[in-house]
């Protein structure tokens, strides 16, 4: 069994051939400093606001709002830190919700220890954030809403038009990590009513390294790094050329072709789902069943923990992830499935599976063969399951 | 290695040969049914915990047996220190450390070594309870 079987998408993506090629050229040849003005160098930024523009058109916002950043986590932290850095004045209350990817909640976690307020709104057992929770939330310091496009572990796709709306109505900011939606479904700033947006190019077959904070017209936002005033002086640092444009390759090849990988991989997802729920006794689906990413499937097995699962899936040349955090070091299970309301022992075992472009069929009927018996084995290895027994839980 | 860097598998972090050689075929697992001692250690809320069972005859481990649910180490400590046990004499038997456990296996990542505080303490517990139950049938 040689051949590698990569069901965590959400974890990254390989490139694109194409995003490879066209990157390819901006290494060697073509190296010039966007900021210098020789042809060289025109050559690099006459690209740059051709990038610009194609990734601005894919979300609807003029060229002038994007910020070419290093990814997914510098974005975040820029929204969170920038914005209320600049609003300080104005108060020092942030709204955020309790399923944050780290990126945000650990930022949200350093603003607190410099002295800003923090709500984090709860969450129901599928992961959903009510926009009402949000307007209840609100106080009059408060200076920002942050709230996650689609969750990174379980998939759920939160309700961002309407507390959009919310926000617009009571004039305060909203940013939202939409780097677990970027690439797979269509993403409109004005439509969803956000004034900051993030996203990473490699979780949608484009680099690693690069990505993007989208910031509507006179937000306020403190600059992110001082230096040669790039980015019109928010984000200096010499541009990454290539991953620029491997990021607006990625872009175009993701809105031609989301609507028909959605399609696909939700049925494949769909098709996992029913194999394993009917060859596994006790196993449950983490997230929202309706309002969820196509490709995520999440679940949680009685009697196991996470990261003996995708051990045993390894050596079958199987990559998914653990909902579980002992990975990291530390015990605590998963913030997000504690928040909703998923005891921990039940989170330490629990697995996600994210599909992508290169799932096949064959991917699928694998699965559901090799990992009933790995769920048999760790079972009979383990202190707490009981064969005989009812399942604790339901769906 | 992409690199050609020599990195050692406790400096990425990784598990060694060793303990992934326990965890595929770990050794002594499953449960003594009249056993002599049980000892249970860990607690699933945090995602670990240990069931040791043992059989003890002329206060030596005839036999022992694990029952884990964890992590790659909490299973290859647990498959370990049943074979430094096993026909051990409670005496020595008690003695394993989890140091021990952890250098015999060739090391553990530094944030599993946790882990390995099952084992030991999992064995621990088996033989105060066979004493126990020793000193309650004397008494």
């Amino acid at each position: 069994m040689n051949r590698v079987i990569y069901l965590d998408h959400a974890a990254t993506t390989p490139a694109d051939p194409e995003v490879v090629a066209v990157m390819q050229p901006w290494h060697s040849e073509l190296f010039g400093n966007p900021s210098t003005v020789y042809s060289l160098g025109l050559t690099s930024s006459e690209a740059l606001q051709e990038a610009r523009e194609v990734v601005a058109r894919f979300l609807g916002a003029a060229p002038e709002e994007i910020y070419f950043t290093s990814g997914g986590t510098e974005s975040d932290n820029w929204a969170l830190t920038g914005t209320a850095d600049a609003l300080a004045g104005k108060g020092k209350h942030l709204v955020t919700s309790g399923i944050e990817h780290h990126a945000v909640l650990e930022t949200t976690e350093y603003m607190e220890k410099r002295g800003y307020e923090v709500t984090r709104v709860p969450v129901d057992s599928g992961g959903l954030v009510d926009p009402e929770d949000v307007r209840r939330a609100l106080r009059p310091d408060t200076i920002l809403i942050s709230v996650m496009h689609a969750n990174n572990e379980v998939g759920t796709i939160q309700p961002i038009a309407e507390i959009g709306k919310v926000a617009k109505e009571a004039g305060v900011l909203f940013h939202t990590d939409a780097v677990q939606t970027g690439g797979k479904m269509p993403l409109d700033v004005n439509d969803l009513g956000v004034d900051m947006l993030s996203l990473s190019a490699h979780k949608f077959y484009g680099p690693k390294g690069v990505g993007l904070l989208y910031v509507r017209k006179k937000t306020r936002i403190t600059p992110l790094l001082h230096g040669g005033g790039q980015e019109r002086g928010r984000r200096a640092g010499t541009h990454n050329v290539p991953g620029i444009m491997g990021l607006a390759k990625a872009v175009e090849l993701a809105a031609a072709r989301m609507s028909e990988d959605a399609l696909r991989e939700a049925a494949l997802r769909d098709r996992l789902w029913s194999g394993l729920e009917a060859a596994i006794p006790c196993i449950f689906q983490n997230g929202d069943p309706a309002h969820r990413l196509p490709n995520n499937l999440n679940v949680r097995l009685e009697g196991i923990e996470g990261e003996s699962m995708i051990l045993m899936l390894d050596m079958e040349g199987i990559c998914v992830s653990s909902g579980s955090a002992c990975t990291t070091g530390s015990l605590e299970p998963s913030h997000v499935l504690l928040a909703m309301g998923v005891p921990a022992e039940n989170a330490h075992g629990s697995l996600r599976i994210t599909l992508g472009r290169s799932t096949t069929d064959e991917d699928i009927d694998h699965f559901i063969q090799v990992f009933p018996p790995i769920v048999d084995r760790l079972r009979e290895m383990s202190p707490v399951w009981c064969s005989r027994c009812a399942c604790k839980q339901r769906n | 290695m992409v690199l050609s860097l020599r990195l050692q598998t406790k400096e990425l972090d990784m598990y060694s040969e060793l303990v992934m050689e326990h965890f595929r075929n770990p050794r002594n697992m499953g449960s003594i049914e009249d056993a002599d001692g049980v000892g249970e250690v860990g607690n699933p809320q945090c995602g670990d915990m240990m069931r040791i069972t043992i059989k003890v005859k002329d206060d030596v481990l005839e036999d022992i047996k694990f029952q884990t649910l964890g992590c790659g180490a909490a299973v290859a400590t647990s498959s370990m220190v049943t074979e430094m046990a096993k026909g051990k004499s409670l005496e020595e038997a008690i003695t394993i450390s989890n140091k021990a456990v952890a250098e015999a296996l060739g090391g553990l990542p530094p944030a599993k070594m946790h882990c390995s505080n099952l084992a030991a303490d999992g064995l621990r517990a088996a033989i105060d309870d066979y004493r126990a139950k020793q000193a309650a049938k004397t008494s």
